[in-house]
């Protein structure tokens, strides 16, 4: 099999399963699924999923159902940065739909899609706890808050450099 | 300046790091409580305190602590509830962002209390870096002897365990919670057994809220009887209110719940009334489940009296007249704010939400995001109105769990105060699509600040 956590990653993935008890290491499996998320390029293809189950010792289709279940589990490839911009009511009052459409604009796709150069992919998504900061977006672990145009053109820009860094 | 118990140092410089907050008094509570006092002492200040759980229903914490089975040999669990999904609640993440440590002692206490070996703080996915904050704060706290074997001498042993959910608001529900807990879908359980009997791996299980949790601290410190003084009635402590929309200052606050909710909205030490000097046309005072009010049943009751900040107050009149505190989740939306609108994307926001086990939350949520968006498009029909009603009350009690309540709610009580505007929309299906029903319904005048 490709897929495999390195040695950094199974000590995370130790530690992970010993805060539950002897026994109950399928309680590891939200959080073990984040880590194989992360560590396999943002996304769990079948393949991560059987993975987890050998590693928790459960059947993989205990891990395909909770998989489908939690929002935060991407399915299919997405972009380098995902940006989830949140739509529900206390973020739409404070004019989310306007960065929202300007996002699509500036990087020329739908919600759901991925720009042709793998870089973006847009997401709308339902209340993040921010409502006080709004608008406001998700991307990879931190929250983009009070976003305006200019903001928004700020962020696509600063991930641009990131991703010519990293390269 | 209201009374502080749970924010009053948030703004030390470094009260994340183990050694401000403990510079700063920290950990003395827990001192008390584990050196000097029994667990039914502690037990009964929670009791006397008169606290109301801080997540939603406002159950007494006392009482759900006094309801956990204790059977020998099997272990019980401690559960916090940081899954904070209510669309307009982000009380919590202040707490655990800003004071790591408080939530810590609280929840070092509560275990002590309930005797949780093993304590488990579920907090929402999105919430990487909260998640990551308090992961430091428990190893401070470890390695400063308040968590792990024997702490302080006494015997007690106790781990704290950060746990992360992956986006489902439906967790945030205690049996749900659980199932996820173990690493399950988020179904809710149907109750009985409830979780004090068999909760975690059907072992007894007390869930309650992080500001809940937190709030043990102070009830320790200067003790219950003390901590129900301030406040009114039934509506003891303090409570946390995070304020969004169409406010000058959004932020989480602190009240003591004697405040009115006109000195809330317009004081300058609170929200700093309406953004752009416009006008009050609604607010969700408790989250996204609690009924919608006009600006003039908010700040009166129906009974013309003026409408406080606390439990009782924000429930006079029922849902006929009056909300619900909630979470704390409190939603202002000005003059241009379009009711039809906002509650379609709440009813979105219901059906994304619905686990889908019972069919009148899995059918009804989905019919009513439909129906809105059809009005809201210009296309609506007077009968869609009716259907409506018919629709959220045929969820309303039929369900496993709160959520089918907490969908139909919002949809209620925007057709029971906002019918006009639901109307207009229908009559005048291309205006509507360019233009706003404002404050045009009101038979009353709209309350214009001094
Ligand atoms: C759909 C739904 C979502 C909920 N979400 C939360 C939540 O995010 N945080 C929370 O503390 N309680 C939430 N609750 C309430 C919990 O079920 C439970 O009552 C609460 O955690 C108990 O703690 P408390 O007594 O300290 O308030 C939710 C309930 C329902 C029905
Ligand atoms: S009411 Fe809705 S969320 Fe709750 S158990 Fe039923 S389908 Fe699931
Ligand atoms: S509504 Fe957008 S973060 Fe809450």
């Amino acid at each position: 099999m490709s897929l495999q956590f390195n040695n950094e990653q199974m000590t995370e993935f130790k530690s992970l399963v010993a805060r539950y008890p002897e026994g109950k290491q399928k309680s590891a499996l939200l959080p073990v699924l984040h880590l194989a998320q992360d560590s396999f390029g943002g996304w769990l293809p079948t393949e991560a999923m059987d993975y987890v189950a050998g590693l928790l010792k459960i059947e993989p289709i205990e891990v395909y159902e909770v998989a489908t279940f939690y929002s935060m589990y991407n399915l299919k490839p997405v972009g380098k940065f995902v940006f989830e911009v949140c739509q529900t009511g206390p973020c739409m009052i404070s004019g989310s739909e306007n960065i929202i459409a300007y996002i699509q604009k500036q990087l020329a796709i739908q919600p759901g899609e991925t720009t042709k150069d793998g870089m973006f992919t847009l997401k709308l998504v339902e209340c993040l706890g921010a409502c006080g900061y709004a608008p406001m977006m998700q991307v990879g672990k931190i929250y983009r808050e009070h976003l305006t145009k200019e903001k928004v053109d700020a962020i696509i820009a600063e991930y641009r450099m990131q991703a010519i860094a990293q390269n | 300046m209201g009374v502080k118990l749970l924010l009053e140092k948030a703004n030390v410089p470094g009260i994340r790091t183990y050694d401000v907050y403990r510079r700063e008094g920290g950990y003395v509570a827990a001192e008390k409580a584990l050196k000097e006092m029994s667990i039914e002492a502690i037990v009964e200040e929670v009791k006397k305190s008169g606290l109301r759980g801080r997540g939603g229903a406002g159950f007494p914490a006392g009482m759900k602590w006094s309801f956990i089975a204790k059977p020998e040999g099997v272990p019980r669990h401690l559960v916090c509830n940081a899954d904070e999904s209510e669309p307009g609640t982000f009380k919590d993440r202040y707490l655990m962002e800003f004071l790591p440590h408080l939530l810590l002692e609280g929840l070092l206490i509560s275990s002590f209390a309930l005797g949780s070996k093993d304590t488990y703080i579920y907090i929402r996915g999105e919430y990487a870096w909260v998640a990551q904050i308090l992961e430091d704060a428990i190893v401070e706290a470890t390695k400063n002897g308040w968590l792990g074997k024997n702490i302080l001498g006494t015997g007690f042993d106790c781990m704290i365990h950060v746990h992360r959910g992956a986006g489902a608001y439906i967790c945030g529900e205690e049996t749900a919670l659980i199932e996820s807990l173990e690493g399950k879908r988020g179904n809710p359980r149907i109750k009985p057994p409830f979780p004090a009997i068999q909760g975690l791996w059907m072992r007894p299980t007390v869930v309650n809220n992080v500001e809940t949790l937190a709030a043990v601290v102070p009830i320790i410190k200067m003790g219950g009887e003390e901590y129900a003084k301030i406040g009114v009635g039934r509506s003891t402590g303090t409570k946390l209110i995070s304020a969004c929309g169409n406010i000058n200052k959004p932020g989480v606050y602190e009240i003591d719940m004697t405040i009115s909710v006109e000195d809330f909205i317009y004081s300058d030490e609170y929200c700093g009334g309406i953004a752009g000097g416009k006008k009050l046309k609604a607010c969700i005072p408790g989250g996204s489940s609690v009924p919608i009010l006009p600006a003039n049943l908010l700040l009166k009751t129906a009974k013309g009296e003026t409408r406080y900040m606390n439990y009782e107050s924000l429930s006079d009149g029922g849902f006929a007249t009056g909300s619900m505190m909630g979470s704390g989740g409190f939603i202002i939306l000005d003059e241009d704010q379009c009711i039809v609108k906002n509650t379609l994307t709440l009813a979105r926001f219901y059906r994304h939400e619905s686990c889908g086990q019972c069919s009148p939350c899995r059918e009804g949520t989905g019919w009513m995001e439909k129906i809105l968006q059809k009005i809201e498009l210009g296309k609506g029909e007077m009968s869609d109105i009716d259907l409506l009603w018919d629709i959220q009350r045929k969820i309303e009690g039929n369900t496993i769990c709160p959520l089918g309540d907490a969908a139909a709610w919002p949809v209620a009580a925007a057709i029971r105060h906002f019918r006009d505007e639901f109307e207009w929309h229908i009559n005048n299906r291309a205006l509507s699509q360019t233009s706003n029903f404002g404050l045009q319904h009101y038979a009353d005048p709209i309350h214009v600040p001094a």
